[in-house]
């Protein structure tokens, strides 16, 4: 009996272990990613000031002339492609996540959470496709424009992988909205639809906008979609109707043909350092939020 | 009781699907080394017709196996420099920084020249303009002129679609026509064959490709307009469509689609190389719409094979 109750408590000192050593496993690949882009990343500035990196529009490093390495064209279309996909994801997947929290029947509700989810499967090389060949020349047509690679294009793009994100933790938030509130307001004579905009979203907004700050980490980082659909131009985007060139398309386009160490291949590594503290910050705020929240309860 | 023998099912069968993957790659791996294997990488405008050659090649030559990929031709050099490849595969010539490079990681670029490539500056169909000289390209693409109307076509913004900075016909262009900069509204494109749908999607569109790409079936592609290109104002200009304006020259975007390979080239590189350069490796080039090498470039492949 004694030895069965060693035994098992051994393996729950082991197992213990494991999970401890994959949390730590996990910081240390962390830690080794931040050091690799601060290594390979910071040797720009000696060529470049950090002045001209963050505020020059002109990125042309392997330029004919003169090499130029300001990335604030980059940075400028990279939030100008994330912010319109939010503009046109926020209200649709909040619209959702109400609907299938409060109003589908559980049936349907069965039903359309996996095919929610199986959006965030789509490989985003396929979406960027669809980009080409469906969207782009839809936005051509719609706004009477010669083509449609366009910053437009990729917020579509864009917001529609970040969807799936955005309904299924903004529909958790919203069930998760204890139903004496409900109970409560229904009892003082509104009706459901007053309920649930006056009542319910606004008690599960600390978990709707982690939510967002979630789809947004999504959208900021994500490089395929983007980069076949936004027509990789790198200048400073006058409208949502020019071609933009995000921050993720540029490393991935670049990448593959600059000579190791020299100023263009350590720039890459610095922009993919910018981009790191934006989706951390944005990634940081999202969990604060989402840890009020889960305080709330 | 019933869930916790599928779950072991699972488990044995995804360690068996594993040790499958691996006793399978190990098993290629074996099968390779009876073949003889060529890599072959970069030009995207010279992948297509180096994919035929290479299958052709393998059709007559059972134990050679040859993998052709794309990536642009700076992909290509650079592997080269880094000696991960038989053959690199340049729709430009080596700048001199990469040869010293290439030289000082103990390759030597040895150059080829297998085809010639009459560079095809595409419009939409619908736009009637037919020629332009060097000049108004160049202004074209540096972003100077921006609307049709300045050359003779419709009132509409000009939209340039160009390559990526990878790409061999980028450096070509831009060093051979423009020689600056291209304009930071140029659409930079994954390869020839997105500039041509989209040249042939936008009415006010511009764009510049291997004529392999506009060629099809000895015909120009449905909903493309190749234009005439004069040297400067006061010549004639010529199309690349005919043969002896790329021959001759006559055509100012003639050029040559390059190999290089690490050295004097040995066993099947060789042999390939050879075989590229046969009367059918070149009938080859012309079915995929590019053109035989011209006299020039033939006594330097003579050169470079006997040396």
């Amino acid at each position: 009996m004694k030895r069965k109750g060693n035994l098992s408590r051994l393996k729950e000192k082991g197992i213990e272990l494991f999970f401890f050593s994959n949390g730590i496993l996990a910081i240390i690949i962390l830690i080794g990613i931040f050091y690799l882009l601060l290594s390979e990343g910071l040797p720009t500035f000696n060529e470049v000031s950090l002045k001209e990196f963050l505020t020059s529009t002109r990125w042309n490093p392997a330029s004919y002339s003169e090499p130029s390495y300001g990335i604030l064209s980059l940075i400028v279309s990279t939030l100008l492609v994330t912010i319109g996909s939010l503009i046109f994801s926020v209200p649709l997947g909040i619209a959702c996540a109400a609907y299938l929290a409060e109003v589908a029947n559980p049936k349907v509700r069965e039903v359309l959470k996996p095919v929610i989810e199986i959006l965030a499967g789509i490989p985003s090389v396929v979406i960027g496709f669809l980009g080409i060949v469906l969207v782009g020349p839809m936005i051509a047509k719609v706004f009477n424009l010669s083509n449609g690679l366009n910053a437009i294009n990729g917020s579509i793009l864009l917001g529609i992988m970040a969807l799936p994100t955005i309904i299924s933790i903004s529909e958790d938030a919203i069930s998760a909205v204890p139903e004496k509130y409900k109970e409560a307001s229904l009892a003082l004579g509104t009706n459901r639809w007053h309920t649930l905009v006056k009542v319910t979203i606004p008690a599960a907004l600390s978990g709707i906008i982690a939510a967002i700050m979630l789809g947004m980490g999504r959208a900021i980082g994500e490089t395929m979609a983007v980069l076949m659909a936004t027509g990789n131009a790198p200048a400073f985007p006058a409208s949502i109707f020019d071609s933009v060139r995000t921050m993720t398309a540029t490393i991935a386009v670049e990448l593959g043909e600059v000579p190791y160490n020299t100023p263009h291949y350590y720039s890459l590594f610095a922009i993919g350092l910018v981009l790191f503290i934006m989706t951390f910050i944005v990634n940081l705020i999202s969990d604060i939020v989402l840890h009020k929240y889960g305080e709330g309860q | 009781m019933k869930k916790s023998i599928n779950k072991e099912l699972i488990i044995l069968v995804s360690i068996l699907t594993l040790v499958g993957v691996v006793l399978a790659g190990c098993g290629g791996g074996t099968n390779q080394s009876q073949k003889e294997y060529l890599q072959i990488k970069g030009s995207d405008t010279m992948v297509n017709m180096a994919q035929v050659l290479s299958e052709k090649y393998m059709g007559k030559k059972k134990e050679a196996a040859i993998s052709v990929t794309g990536g642009g031709s700076g992909t290509g050099i650079a592997a080269l420099i880094n000696d991960k490849v038989d053959i690199a595969n340049a729709s430009r010539i080596m700048k001199d920084k990469e040869i010293k490079q290439a030289k000082d990681n103990g390759v030597n670029p040895k150059r080829f020249v297998i085809a010639m490539d009459g560079l095809a500056v595409v419009i939409n169909g619908e736009n009637l303009v037919e020629e332009l000289t060097i000049n108004e390209i160049a202004r074209v693409f540096r972003g100077e002129i921006t609307n049709w109307k300045e050359l003779g076509g419709p009132d509409k913004k000009i939209s340039l679609y160009g390559r990526q900075s990878n790409s061999g016909t980028f450096v070509y262009f831009r060093d051979n026509v423009l020689k600056s900069d291209y304009s930071a509204n140029m659409k930079r494109m994954n390869g020839n064959a997105q500039i041509v749908e989209s040249v042939k999607e936008d009415k006010a569109g511009i764009g510049y490709v291997g004529i392999g790409y506009v060629v099809k079936d000895g015909k120009v592609v449905n909903g493309l307009n190749v234009l005439n290109v004069a040297k400067d104002a006061e010549s004639k200009a010529a199309s690349p469509l005919k043969p002896e304006n790329v021959k001759t020259g006559a055509y100012p975007l003639a050029r040559p689609l390059n190999q290089y390979t690490n050295g004097q080239p040995t066993g099947l590189v060789l042999d390939f190389i050879k075989y590229e350069l046969s009367e059918k490796g070149q009938k080859i080039a012309v079915e995929e719409g590019f053109y035989p090498v011209s006299p020039k470039f033939q006594k330097l492949n003579q050169k470079n094979l006997s040396k």
